[in-house]
């Protein structure tokens, strides 16, 4: 199998390869390094790929790059606090600085977080920049895949890199609540006492769990220790893993960009990796690294001397997990309990408990794990995507997209019911009764609401291209009417307008499909038909050629007239838009 | 990975047949593509003046971040831990913010000169790179299935199937050790491991509620209508470390007195308590947070968590929340002394439910 390398007779050595006079200062400094390194690891032939590997520009590529930058701050500053913190949970008598907790019992994991805090130089500074990168970096994961989804990017060849992404996003999250959990301090101690619940309710194996979690009842002293190990280990390597396999996707598939003149499928525009990209990514990665220090420095968070250390016979009112475990939070709050226990015989069933944790996660992940497929299979569609879809050519997965960001939303405003009750003086029952009914309610309303949206944005773009663009110039006729003025649109933004893809909707097949399909798969191909016209039998056509090749000479037309003939073409009204056709011929019948 | 390197700048002859394509398609595409729009120069780009200035701008956020890490470290060891700067209600910790800025504002200053001189003075001509598609030549694919008939030929795997065979028991099993070396992750929960822990707490025949805080026994004149003692028993004292947070996360209670008209009390229950004080276990029955909000009127229990709400005018019912199995009443009555002591352990167990949890002898609306 292993071939030999593939050698080029008399193949010139790396400096031999520039011209002389192009040699500046950097490279004669370079020269020797550059050699050295060329003759032991083939440095060239090895950065030849992606030195200047093209990568299009758009600020929301950048909601990924946050992601990859606070996971870097995460790793950084986590060194920084291993160093100091102790994962034990041995009692000890506090002896540290800070007053009001002197002469307390209290775990060797929360002391030496108040030692952080309080005696080692910078500690502070360290703790509050390791605990908003992490919030940073689930949020920056989250805002991240809504782009990619809302852009179609997770087609074709991409599915596998979205799932990865899923996986990140899931190991993020668990990642995060480890971490919170470690100070043992009396906010993270209830969280924890929250765990012991959650996993002993799991049907039929939740004791057993529980205790092997544990290491016996709750709560033990070794599931600091535990926990120490998946925050500082075995999870961040599963995530270094996982990003790295992403980043390589995303150099073989090059990245996708948004529609534009000039730009197409086999094609990738914009700027190389050297110098630009080193210098924008790079500084990037140093704005998203200074911020967060700034917000270290300047914006309290986990100030777990406040809360005192753990006793599981106490717990603080408006209790909060951070902000990414809300959602399940909420579901749990909001989850009526009286008749979702079942008792049989001498067993106990806690669905009112294992339901709202099990089945949010699993919709969540598993749902989104799964849409890529889904969508593919409904559309049929097997070629290769790099063009994003602008959210509003395909309403349908847009409003699916808000509906789901709806439902993450109620649950997420579940898992603060109490601090909304307090904070607008409402009922805390009313706020929990309404969320029960919105999480189902809100999010198909919200459907309807995107989806309508997409469709009027369509039409804009339609009146963009057929009437060309306001240019906030208003006209009086002769007869007294009123209109605007409108500019036509560049030929550029004229092709991105119109450059995608449209999906049919499909009838079903008729009769029994003359034998084509057997019993099973008409059924199959009827529901898949039926998804068709679900997705894309509302959506908006775009204007053909002749179209606008009417509405250019007749824009021309009404541009040499000057006011031509005086009809007020009622932009903005919103009605109609399907008669457009007819509406332009009232125009040109003056 | 053997991919083109070369970027080509945009006026590739890539460009005219994309063109080309989107003006024969009319139906799929109605305006044809225009290509790439013309490259117009920035300001830089034609000024020497406008240069200079993002040059100066770029060398004044890169130069300033010497001076702010001498100035971190000026911090670190000049200023005292017990500094603080007083900004109205805001209160700020000098050595956390001074290192903080100091450090952040180098960061953010390499970065913003970086983002300046890329966006302001280096070319900003696009260039295009062609795409292959993810799939591999087709001469790669006939290669790899060609080489895999051989690796299969070579090894022997097909004609003396017994090894592949035995090899994939030899994996499946190989994972036997390392499960089995997990199975001392925690005691096992055994009926009589259950019964000695997370089904028994603290309470016994004769065990003295005592004040959580000072551990002072409590007399039922103590207690006044309408008010609410958190308490443990009184042998919580005697434990430390692991088995004394351990047992009070179990023991912990709730004693409360309310007029005996005004509440439920089942004929089952009628000497669980004394004159009206009642006790119940503070331990929430859905995932096992301390419940400790107390409404005096209505004799509701909120358990600050998950808002679950149970009524201690009612033997502890679920009136509200996630909860979904009433809270244990403990049994009290008085000493010889005078101090309420538990008549026994709670009658079941405390806390979350877990699958081996017998629930049939829990309160429930309606019983006696």
């Amino acid at each position: 199998m292993a071939e030999p390398a593939i050698t080029v007779p008399g193949s010139p050595a790396v400096e031999a390869e520039v011209p002389k006079k192009q040699i500046g200062p950097v490279f004669r400094v370079a020269r020797g390094p550059v050699k050295w390194a060329d003759e032991r690891i083939g440095v060239a032939g090895l950065l030849r790929p992606f030195f200047r590997k093209v990568f299009p520009d758009h600020w929301s590529f950048l909601l990924g790059e946050i992601a990859l930058y606070s996971f870097i701050v995460l790793l950084l500053s986590g060194v920084f606090l291993t160093i100091w913190f102790k994962p034990s949970m041995a009692e000890i008598e506090y002896e540290g600085t800070y007053q009001l907790l002197r002469g307390l019992p209290m775990s060797e994991a929360y002391a030496s977080t108040l030692s952080l805090s309080f005696d080692i130089r910078g500690g502070l500074l360290l703790r509050q920049m390791h605990h908003w990168a992490a919030a940073l970096f689930v949020a920056a994961m989250l805002a991240h895949s809504l782009r990619i989804f809302f852009t179609g990017a997770f087609r074709k060849p991409r599915e596998l890199n979205w799932v990865i992404g899923v996986g990140l996003l899931a190991l993020g999250i668990f990642e995060g609540f480890f971490g919170y959990s470690l100070p043992d301090d009396l906010l993270s101690g209830t969280g924890l006492r929250f765990l012991d619940g959650a996993v002993r309710a799991t049907p039929v194996i939740g004791t057993w769990a529980e205790f092997f979690v544990f290491g016996g009842e709750f709560p033990g002293d070794l599931i600091v220790a535990r926990l120490y190990m998946l925050h500082i280990l075995l999870i961040p390597a599963l995530i270094l893993g996982l990003v790295a396999a992403h980043l390589a996707l995303v150099v073989y598939h090059k990245h996708t960009q948004y529609p534009g003149a000039g730009r197409t499928e086999d094609s990738v525009v914009g700027y190389p990796v050297f110098p630009v990209y080193a210098a924008k990514a790079g500084g990037f990665f140093f704005i998203v690294f200074g911020v967060v220090t700034l917000m270290g420095a300047l914006m309290q968070i986990n100030p777990v001397w406040v809360f005192g250390p753990y006793n599981p016979a106490q717990v603080t009112a408006g209790s909060q997990p951070d902000w990414y475990m809300g959602f399940a939070e909420g579901a749990i709050r909001i989850m009526p309990g009286p008749g979702w226990e079942w008792h049989i015989g001498s067993t106990t069933w806690s669905w009112n408990v294992f339901l709202p944790l099990a089945l949010p996660m699993a919709l969540l992940f598993g749902g989104m794990a799964i849409y890529p497929f889904i969508e593919a299979w409904v559309t049929g569609d097997k070629s290769e995507h790099h063009l994003l879809d602008r959210p509003r050519n395909n309403p349908t997965r847009t409003g699916l997209g808000v509906a789901a960001m709806t439902w993450f939303g109620m649950l997420w405003l579940g898992g603060g019911n109490d601090v909304i009750a307090s904070q607008f003086d409402v009922s805390l029952n009313a706020v929990t009764y309404f969320l029960r009914v919105a999480v189902f309610v809100a999010p198909v309303l919200a459907f309807l609401l995107a989806k309508r949206i997409c469709i009027g944005l369509q039409r804009a773009d339609h009146d963009r291209l057929l009437h060309g663009a306001e240019s906030g110039v208003i006209e009086r006729d002769p007869s007294g009417r009123y209109s605007e003025r409108h500019r036509p649109i560049t030929v550029g933004e004229q092709f991105a307008l119109t450059q995608h893809a449209e999906q049919d909707a499909l009838v079903p097949v008729a009769g029994d499909g003359d034998g084509e399909y057997s019993d099973r798969q008409l059924r199959v191909e009827q529901l898949r038909r039926r998804a068709t016209r679900f997705y894309f039998a509302d959506t908006l056509r775009k204007p053909t050629r002749a179209e606008l090749e009417e509405a250019a000479a007749h824009h021309h037309h009404r541009a040499s007239h000057e006011l031509g003939a005086g009809q007020g073409n009622g932009h903005g009204d919103g009605d109609g838009h399907a008669e457009i056709a007819g509406t332009e011929s009232e125009h040109l019948a003056p | 990975m053997s991919e083109d390197t070369g970027a080509s700048p945009i006026h590739a002859s890539s460009d005219h047949h994309g063109h080309e394509l989107t003006e024969a398609d009319e139906a799929r595409y109605p305006v044809p593509d225009p290509g790439h729009p013309e490259h117009l120069p920035r300001l830089a780009d034609v000024d020497p003046k406008a240069a200079d200035r993002a040059t100066r701008q770029v060398a004044f956020f890169f130069g300033m971040v010497p001076l702010l890490a001498i100035g971190f470290a000026v911090v670190y060891f000049a200023v005292p831990g017990d500094w603080f700067f007083d900004f109205g209600p805001l209160r700020a910790n000098a050595r956390n913010l001074g290192l903080g800025l100091t450090f952040g504002f180098s960061l953010l200053f390499i970065g913003i000169g970086a983002v300046q001189w890329a966006r302001m003075l280096m070319s900003d001509e696009e260039m295009v790179d062609l795409r292959h598609g993810a799939t591999s030549k087709p001469e790669d694919q006939k290669w790899m299935l060609t080489e895999l008939d051989k690796v299969v030929d070579e090894s022997k795997l097909t004609r003396r199937k017994v090894i592949g065979r035995s090899l994939l028991g030899a994996l499946a099993f190989v994972f036997v050790p390392m499960l089995v070396g997990l199975a001392d992750l925690g005691p096992w929960p055994t009926k009589k491991k259950r019964a000695a822990t997370i089904e028994k707490t603290l309470w016994a025949e004769g065990v003295r509620l005592v004040n959580d805080v000072t551990f002072e026994p409590i007399k039922p004149e103590d207690v006044e209508i309408g008010q609410l003692i958190n308490g443990e028993p009184a042998n919580l004292k005697d434990l430390e470390g692991t088995e004394f947070i351990t047992q009070k996360a179990k023991a912990a209670i709730v004693v409360v007195r309310m007029d005996p008209n005004t509440i439920k009390i089942p004929a089952s229950r009628s000497d669980w308590h004394v004159g009206g004080i009642l006790c119940y276990s503070k331990i929430c029955t859905h995932v096992g947070c301390p419940i400790s909000l107390w409404e005096q009127q209505t004799h509701h229990l909120l358990c600050p968590c998950h808002q679950s709400t149970f009524d201690l005018g009612n033997s502890g019912v679920v009136v509200f929340g996630p909860a979904a199995r009433s809270l244990p009443q403990l049994p009290i009555t008085i000493d010889g002394e005078g101090y309420l002591v538990a008549r026994s352990d709670f009658t079941v167990p405390v806390g979350p439910s877990f699958f081996e949890r017998d629930s049939r002898h829990d309160f429930e609306e309606g019983d006696n």
